[in-house]
């Protein structure tokens, strides 16, 4: 009876029915290989700056091995709440409005579970971040993806969301500045969603991981548009701007109703975060400006390169406006974007992943991460220019 | 400091095509600009940044904190330009504190750098006391790591 396909039919169906990812069908793929240029890493290629690692160090040299409070240290959370209120002018009580995760991924999962029924409807736009679909289905939620076009910059339009919305749209799932797409959106962008939200009374959750990692104007967060901040749950961390990935810090701030509702699932589920990075993400609230400032120099220079090289091969590649992709049109080379990418790394050692990972209509392009060093990004290039012209 | 300039200490030996995609300009404007640089004397010269361990014959690097008497026209910098002169002297700083000139001298043996102090700075008018270090290893130089950076353990592939 323990044969394994008696097991996989024990598996609940929900899980049977989501695909594996595919980028962790590329990344078993890359990992077999020497030597190769990544440019496929979706996370900070700085380690975190010592500051907020030497807080975490000394809060181990203190003992500070236990749980927290649910919702966080209160502590932390003020400092959050002191952040965003800077960022956006809007304040959250960090009491009972501001919740602290496991990276913006648990926070996210928790939003779902908290809002969504059997049969409710998710918009969202893609290509997307890879866990937004799966996780919608997890709650057994309806996705509804809403794609963004190259030639609008793939930035969500209301247009787009017209067309796609029922009666039984429940939540609106923003991403903006977008993973893989590196699209940020105006002000203008943002307020004629929030319109379109308030109109349709949608929920809204709005995942702004890569705020900080906008080039070349101040980000415009939705919260700050009057009347979002009562339907709207704000997703936010430090794994991106902070390089923290690994310390799995994020945090929500919503309504007190919303923010209950996520509470309980967490202190269920989680618990609480780790101590340790909250104890890190303290520090890393308060003395971090310029480390960020730094970082963001540095992926601008790297963005524009990447941007430059592509053009000059003649590849289309819309001019990432924030967080750290490049989303290049390889749809002429008569290749799927999966053969593309398996071709390159084949005959040129370059890593980069399939637009495809990240929905359906992410064919015909490829995501470059310039996540990683300007010796290897160049590298890289003189490569990729080298591949196409084989074609 | 201006990016072009961070990009040039960062690696001085950047094409200036690859310098003008990554500031967004024309490589034109880049050579233009390094050029005027050059004129103007805001950049001096073009170095390796050389770990010296790693070679066999590798030189002895001596640290002098040095007292003078300032003169009264001119203040220290005739004798420190006229230090300055000897081609020993790596480099050298007049430093606010307990002395007044700091001086990085490079030789083959603390022999030699112990030679340079006793017969030509000592006895140099003006010079009223010497204090010398042996720099005994080098972890960071010029704003570099000598050692090869932390391993980046990251996976291959993320989303």
């Amino acid at each position: 009876m323990n044969d394994s396909k008696s097991l996989r039919s024990r598996i609940a169906k929900t899980v049977r029915n989501i695909p594996r990812s595919g980028i962790r069908d590329f990344f078993e793929i890359v990992s077999s290989r020497e030597d190769v240029i990544s440019l496929g890493i979706g996370e900070p290629d700085f380690v975190t700056p010592w500051h907020i690692r030497e807080a975490a160090a000394s809060a181990l040299d203190r003992g500070a091995t236990s749980y927290t409070s649910n919702m966080g240290l209160l502590s932390l959370r003020r400092g959050i709440s002191r952040y965003v209120e800077k960022k956006t002018g809007i304040a959250y009580n960090p009491e009972d409005e501001v919740l602290v995760t496991v990276g913006v991924s648990e926070g996210l999962d928790l939003a779902i579970r908290a809002l969504i029924e059997p049969g409710d409807e998710v918009l969202y736009h893609e290509p997307s971040y890879v866990s937004y679909n799966p996780l919608i289905a997890l709650a057994y939620g309806r996705s509804v993806a809403v794609e963004t076009k190259k030639e609008n910059g793939f930035r969500l339009t209301r247009a787009g969301l017209e067309e796609k919305v029922t009666a039984k749209t429940k939540v609106l799932l923003l991403n903006y500045p977008n993973n893989p797409t590196g699209a940020a959106l105006t002000q203008k962008d943002v307020e004629e969603i929030a319109a379109f939200a308030i109109e349709r009374d949608l929920i809204v959750f709005t995942d702004e991981i890569y705020d900080e990692l906008t080039y070349d104007r101040d980000h415009f967060s939705i919260i700050s548009v009057p009347g979002m901040r009562e339907r709207t749950i704000y997703l936010h961390g430090f794994s991106k701007a902070w390089a923290m990935t690994g310390f799995r810090m994020g945090f929500t701030c919503a309504p007190p109703e919303l923010t209950e509702a996520m509470m309980k699932i967490h202190q269920y589920s989680m618990l609480c975060a780790p101590i340790l990075s909250q104890e890190a993400s303290i520090e890393a609230l308060k003395h971090a400006e310029k480390d960020i400032a730094l970082m963001k120099a540095e992926y601008k220079k790297r963005r524009n390169f990447i941007h430059a090289s592509f053009e000059e091969m003649g590849i289309p590649c819309v001019r990432p406006e924030g967080a750290f992709y490049a989303f290049a049109d390889i749809s002429q080379f008569g290749m799927t974007a999966k053969e593309f990418a398996l071709k390159l790394l084949d005959e040129q050692n370059v890593a980069c992943v399939p637009g495809t990972a990240f929905g359906a209509c992410g064919e015909g392009f490829i995501r470059c991460s310039y996540a990683t060093s300007l010796e290897e990004i160049k590298e890289a290039m003189l490569r990729i220019a080298r591949f196409i012209e084989t074609l | 400091m201006n990016e072009l300039l961070e990009l040039l200490k960062q690696n001085a030996l950047e094409s200036p095509e690859n310098l003008a995609k990554m500031l967004g300009t024309s490589a034109e404007e880049v050579k233009t600009r390094i050029a005027e640089y050059e004129k103007t004397g805001v950049i001096r010269a073009y170095q390796a940044v050389v770990n010296e361990e790693k070679l066999d014959a590798s030189l002895v690097t001596t640290v002098i904190e040095v007292k003078v008497t300032p003169e009264s026209e001119g203040g220290f910098n005739r004798i420190a330009e006229r230090i300055s002169r000897f081609p020993e002297v790596d480099s050298l700083f007049l430093m606010s504190g307990g002395f007044d000139l700091l001086l990085f001298i490079k030789g083959r043996t603390m022999h030699e750098a112990a030679g340079f102090v006793s017969e030509k700075l000592a006895t140099m008018p003006g010079v009223t006391s010497t204090s010398t270090h042996f720099m005994m290893k080098t972890y960071k130089k010029n704003g570099i790591l000598m050692q090869q950076g932390e391993d980046n353990e990251r996976l291959k592939v993320s989303p």
